[in-house]
């Protein structure tokens, strides 16, 4: 989708702020909005192109106030509502309704290491690639309106295939619950001049991954 | 009240925005959830401990520094940084496929994620806020040079600057250059020097 959360290239967004010496969670409630994302994952009711579109999808204006936890919550909550875990009505009330089932966690403590190996998003299926390093490709002129992985900034543009990643789950679809579509994922490198134009120093590039359906031969 | 204006209230509720405390909103949501029994409020802790304490740039800095000392681990970490890295037992969640890129006098690697804040969280831990906020997400392609300026690094035109957009479930490292004079050092004394901006590309590492 086309939305504030493709940022790449935009203006006016002011100066980096850094904070010297920053903590991990500035507040318990930054940790616990990141653990309650982390533990309610468990329950597969989402992935993770899901989750991303979630954040993607809250209101603009929202999005660009928010700090990066309040986002985490907002999503949470969508997400929780979206996929029937949660009713309206028990966030607005903040408590269960009367007389629903209580649920055993799909998380416990003991589970968490496990939960920390991680999820790899390649998969082992035989898919032929469709490029192959040095090639010369265009990523598409697409605006789909869900979840995509594809930068406006780089849409049209030409760039080189660097190399070959292997074989990983398609976001657009899978964000969607549509199938994971698995395809080939390759680094392009764009010129920094073919993306931004003549203000550009002629050195310097910009490397993005991208999968076999956002690319083109060019 | 009626189904209509069930719906109906629903939808009010839905959409609006007024802006609440968030530390009230994320208790409140705890507080739901662990009365659903759809979280387990040990589960959190441990959550936030690991993240809080066991995970972090430190991981990075000794990967950094063994690929500085050992040419062969360099090589290894060089051509697949996912089992090079797991040689010291880090791996996992937002590590699953990392690449690790190498800086140098004549090229400066540096990583960003435009879309959302996509971090190797197994070297480095979650991301700082300035990683995850708009001015770096929207600048950092578009001109890089002058982000790193913002950072204190004012890089020579004759480098070549590659910007690493992470758009899909590929993590970054950058390896930074070892700085002169660092010779007699040990690899704990070399893995001291080596900070988290180093290894985004926002910094070098200096004795």
């Amino acid at each position: 989708m086309n939305g504030v959360h493709d940022m790449g290239g935009m203006h006016g967004m002011g100066p980096i702020e850094y904070e010297k010496d920053e903590p991990v969670f500035h507040a318990r409630w930054e940790g616990l909005a990141f653990a309650l994302n982390r533990a309610m994952g468990v329950w597969a009711k989402w992935n993770l192109d899901a989750s991303r579109h979630g954040i993607e999808r809250l209101p603009p204006a929202e999005y660009l106030r928010m700090s990066y936890y309040e986002k985490w919550t907002a999503r949470l909550e969508l997400l929780l509502v979206e996929s029937g875990l949660v009713t309206a009505e028990e966030l607005a009330a903040g408590m269960p309704a009367p007389g629903s089932p209580k649920a055993l966690p799909a998380l416990t403590a003991e589970k968490v290491p496990a939960l920390g190996k991680g999820r790899p998003a390649s998969r082992d299926v035989p898919v032929a690639p469709r490029f192959h390093a040095g090639q010369s490709v265009r990523a598409l002129n697409m605006h789909p309106a869900g979840h995509t992985r594809l930068p406006r900034y780089a849409r049209g543009k030409q760039g080189t295939v660097d190399r070959d990643h292997g074989v990983f789950v398609f976001p657009d679809t899978n964000a969607r619950f549509l199938g994971e579509k698995p395809q080939h994922v390759y680094s392009v490198r764009f010129a920094a001049c073919e993306l931004w134009g003549g203000q550009a120093s002629p050195r310097d590039s910009v490397y993005l991954d991208l999968w076999d359906d956002y690319l083109e031969p060019a | 009240m009626d189904a209509r204006a069930a719906r109906e209230h629903e939808h009010d509720h839905a959409h609006q925005a007024v802006p609440s405390d968030p530390a009230l909103r994320v208790k409140a949501l705890e507080s739901l959830l662990v009365e659903k029994g759809l979280v387990d409020r040990a589960a959190l802790d441990a959550l936030i401990d690991t993240y809080q304490h066991k995970i972090g740039p430190r991981n990075g800095a000794r990967v950094v520094a063994r690929a500085w000392v050992d040419p062969a681990y360099k090589r290894r970490l060089l051509a697949n940084a996912t089992a090079a890295i797991a040689e010291f037992g880090y791996g996992g969640s937002q590590g699953e496929h990392m690449v690790v890129v190498e800086n140098g006098p004549q090229v400066h690697n540096v990583v960003v994620c435009t879309l959302c804040s996509c971090y190797p969280w197994s070297v480095l831990g979650l991301p700082p806020v300035w990683y995850k906020s708009a001015p770096y997400r929207s600048r950092a392609v578009i001109d890089p040079r002058g982000v790193l300026r913002e950072f204190g690094l004012d890089l020579p035109e004759e480098v070549e600057v590659r910007v690493w957009d992470s758009t899909a479930e590929l993590r970054y490292l950058v390896l930074p250059e070892r700085p002169p004079g660092t010779e007699s050092l040990s690899e704990d004394e070399l893995a001291a020097l080596v900070t988290r901006d180093s290894m985004v590309g926002v910094a070098k590492v200096s004795a």
